[in-house]
């Protein structure tokens, strides 16, 4: 029987040490990561890691990242699980990686493993150097072996704790060609997909000689079932072919949808997989006081600022993609099984893209490229998608409802507590039973994804932070997977517990007024976990919030909270709003607790983001649809804040210590941004607002019916 | 056939004249800072600066600039000698994805040109075309600052 604890589910999935360390270069150490950059910085805080663990400067660290022939397989960078577990793992590998190598050294030196440092890469004894360092231990120590997860990360920190400046933003800063848009391959052609209107459409008639004519230049059409493309070396060229092609193609099978469903209100009339997650509801006792509030949200787009993009080249009878995915692994699966092409002949390596907030167009944009290479075999395509496509194709985050239901007790505090959620299915990624546009359009497509949602176990979609923290006596939340919406849905940001913890906060701060307590109290009154008070307390601090404002003046301050799915990082938030015709947001304070912080300086800088996105999120988005499917395909038509509309933000890292492991903190603000500014809201106007965004028309209906 | 003076250098393209000056940037000659955002002149990630004045390349055809003076940001400044505006964005770390960073390093400069000191909201009002969606807007707004507080104290010195 072994000592030793279990492996966690990365180390078990890529269990050889070497998937994680190399020592390949002098005086080099190759570090190993399945997790991709997105904009969150994780390059630099799992070099911080490794560097921390391994006693080594940041400078020797090359690091690796997202390439299916190179890098474990960590499945997505998604879900604010990078440095909570990606980066635990890494850091259980390096831990063991040195104290291999420190038995190796001791053997030679004749010494006790414990007798020995390491400083730099280089083995010293009291503090003399004894001579050896990790690169002429490294040829000595076979690093193929299996991780047992038995040494234990170090306690002093050197990297850890520090906020090391991103490794990646001083190309980006220059004009370095950095992202996989700029990829410029010999011989490369571009290419833009005619899209499929939705799935089961099929091509009626194609003008070739209109498109032609629009490219003013020579391009190649491809066509294969109902998969079109334009292909050419001249992107201009292929550019002005493709705004006119959607003009020039006519479908049959597209029928016309009710753009009435853009509302969440209609998913109520819609069927469902219904499960109760928690006890039976119960009946209110005779007399006893209850609440019940519905709230809900339309669509939002992920809205990436650079529509995506995919480079592929078939050679050889070898596929490589470069791809902006959140997973190269799960992508390499859909590929091989959308080109029935084994997967051993597949390579997908992550090049970077403009931040996505979620799955948006690019594993579709890798696919199309890849579709294209297949059937032009040598020569590298790069397709990048338009604006209209991307907004008008992404899957795009579900509308929702959430209805608070609540049984409270004779001091006005709930009792029993029901959270009921109607969404769609939050994901959709290749991998998790999704399927790639391409491959919907090609002849032979799969049969439609069944319906299904992220698992409880991985912090759930619709259902997420569903669940109060609250300690209430009973808790439960109803599920209504809607199994068809209007438009492909998938993971944002957030997931459910966006709308889910708009709806908990608009809640919990009537019941506060209700029971005549200042909401901070109230909060304060209810929860019991010891830093998720602090993390209020905090931010009432931070805000100097005092209470007893008054009501209905134009000017509200409001405050929201979560653990973000419960398990990840503490995060309260206070904005201060005023209110005329249209809500704008005036000061946003922002505290949170994510345990270890690798990088305080990009812990802050995933919240400050997080605050401005959720502030666009309240005020700004919604996905429009007409009959044809998503009308919003242009950044005035989905707008989202600009420089002007953003307030003074504070954030600030509360109890953050070497003793608590990591708590992911990629998405913990938005929530709370949303519910805060929402609660600001209603006290400026003394009506509430349960349908975001809470635009100039709801505050101008709002205000009407007042 | 046009010419023009871009960051500096004198250049001539023979892409045809309703080619976007975006195209001509990143595909003629290889310069892949400015990018490609929404094509209809909405974001601001193809933001250039022609003659000073900040100019969505997306669509501006190239014969427009004809004779005109073009800035990107590989113009702007070096590693070895940044511009402050980018000195001040790495020193506060003003960027996450940073796509959109190119076009509001130039919409910055053409500010800073021509206000020295502006205001919190003024450097706001002049960034309202260029869209960041990752939200480091604050971070961005005290960039510019500090730059302008930089060139204030050092006039002249910068690229």
């Amino acid at each position: 029987m072994s000592a030793h604890p279990p492996l966690p589910a990365l180390l078990e999935t890529n269990p050889r040490l070497d998937q994680w360390v190399k020592f390949t270069a002098p005086g080099k150490v190759t570090v190993s990561t399945g997790r991709v950059e997105i904009g969150q910085g994780v390059l630099t805080a799992m070099r911080q890691i490794a560097a921390d663990e391994l006693d080594v400067s940041l400078d020797r660290i090359d690091l690796q990242t997202g390439d299916t022939d190179l890098t474990p397989n960590e499945g997505y960078t998604a879900g604010s699980q990078s440095i909570q577990y990606g980066g635990v793992a890494l850091r259980l590998a390096c831990a063991e990686v040195k104290s291999l190598l420190l038995d190796a050294a001791a053997a030679r030196v004749g010494a006790k493993p414990e007798e020995l440092a390491v400083s730099d890469g280089t083995v010293t004894r009291a503090g003399a150097p004894t001579g050896q360092d990790y690169w002429s231990l490294a040829a000595s120590v076979d690093l193929s072996r299996r991780a047992t997860a038995s040494a234990k990360p170090k306690t002093a920190r050197g990297e850890i704790g520090r906020n090391a400046p991103r490794v990646d933003l001083g190309g980006k800063v220059f004009g370095a060609p950095s992202f996989v848009h700029d990829m410029a391959v010999d011989g490369m052609v571009h290419a833009r997909v005619v899209r499929q209107p939705r799935r089961g459409a099929t091509v009626a008639s194609i003008n070739e000689g209109a498109i032609r004519r629009a490219a003013k230049g020579d391009i190649d059409i491809l066509r294969d079932g109902n998969f079109i493309a334009i292909i050419g070396t001249d992107e201009t060229v292929v550019d002005a072919a493709a705004a006119v092609a959607p003009g020039h193609v006519s479908w049959d099978g597209v029928d016309p949808i009710n753009p009435g469903q853009e509302e969440g209100r209609w998913l109520l009339q819609r069927p469902s997989i219904d499960r109760n997650i928690g006890p039976e509801p119960v009946d209110p006792a005779p007399g006893q006081a209850r609440y019940e509030a519905s709230f809900t949200r339309m669509h939002i787009a992920h809205a990436s600022v650079g529509p995506s993009s995919g480079v592929a080249v078939y050679k050889d009878g070898h596929l490589t993609v470069w791809s902006h995915t959140q997973g190269v692994y799960p992508l390499k699966a859909a590929l091989a099984k959308t080109l029935k092409l084994d997967p051993a002949h597949i390579s997908v390596r992550h090049a970077q893209g403009p931040g996505c907030y979620g799955h948006n167009g690019a594993d579709d944009a890798a696919a199309d490229a890849a579709v294209i290479a297949m059937r032009r075999p040598g020569v590298p395509i790069r397709v990048r998608w338009r604006r209209e496509e991307e907004f008008g194709f992404e899957p795009v985050s579900p509308a929702m409802v959430t209805t608070v239901r609540v049984l409270l007790d004779n001091q006005g505090r709930p009792v029993d507590w029901t959270t009921e959620i109607w969404s769609g299915r939050h994901s959709s990624r290749p991998g998790s039973g999704g399927l790639l546009l391409a491959a919907e359009a090609l002849p032979d497509p799969p049969p439609p994804m069944p319906a299904a949602d992220p698992p409880e176990a991985g912090g759930g979609g619709g259902t997420r932070n569903g669940e109060p923290l609250y300690a209430f006596p009973a808790k439960r939340i109803i599920h209504h997977l809607v199994a068809e919406t209007p438009v492909r849905t998938s993971s944002l940001r957030g997931l459910g517990a966006t709308v889910n913890v708009f709806a908990i906060e608009s809640a919990m701060d009537e019941l506060a007024e209700r029971a005549g307590m200042d909401p901070v109290d109230y909060r304060l009154a209810v929860l019991t976990d010891p830093r998720g008070k602090a993390v209020v307390a905090h931010v009432a601090k931070m805000a100097d919030w005092r209470p007893g404002l008054p009501v209905g003046t134009g000017s509200g301050r409001g405050v929201g909270f979560a653990m973000y799915k419960n398990r990840a990082a503490y995060c309260a938030v206070v904005a201060d709003v005023e209110v005329d015709e249209a809500v704008r947001v005036t000061k946003i304070w922002c505290a949170a607790d994510a345990g270890l912080v690798i990088n305080p300086d990009g812990a802050l800088n995933q919240l400050e983001g997080g605050v401005i996105q959720g502030i666009s999120w309240a005020l700004k988005e919604g996905v429009r649809l007409d009959s044809a499917g998503i009308s919003s395909r242009d950044w005035e038509s989905y707008p989202v804040v600009r420089f002007s509309e953003v307030p003074e933000v504070f954030c600030e890292l509360v109890g953050a210590t070497a003793d608590l492991p990591p708590l992911g903190i990629g998405e913990a603000s938005g929530g709370p941004t949303v519910a805060a500014i929402a609660n600001a809201v209603a006290q400026a106007l003394g009506a509430r607002l349960r349908d975001l965004p809470l635009s100039r028309e709801r505050v101008m209906d709002a205000l009407l019916k007042g | 056939m046009t010419s023009f003076t871009l960051n500096g250098r004198a250049v001539d393209v023979s892409a045809g004249n309703d080619t976007p000056l975006l195209d001509v940037l990143r595909n003629h000659l290889g310069l892949k800072g400015t990018k490609f955002g929404c094509g209809l002149e909405q974001c601001g990630c193809c933001m250039v600066l022609v003659d000073g004045v900040p100019t969505k390349s997306c669509g501006k055809a190239v014969s427009t600039v004809s004779g005109k003076t073009v800035l990107t940001i590989e113009g702007l400044g070096t590693p070895e000698h940044p511009h402050p505006l980018q000195a001040a964005f790495l020193d506060e770390q003003a960027g996450q994805c940073g796509y959109c960073l190119p076009g509001i390093l130039v919409s910055a400069k053409a500010l800073l040109d021509k206000n020295p000191a502006p205001t919190r909201r003024e450097i706001a009002e002049a960034l309202d075309d260029n869209i960041c969606r990752c939200g480091s807007h604050i971070r961005i707004l005290k960039a510019v600052e500090q730059a302008a507080a930089t060139m204030r104290a050092a006039p002249g010195t910068q690229p």
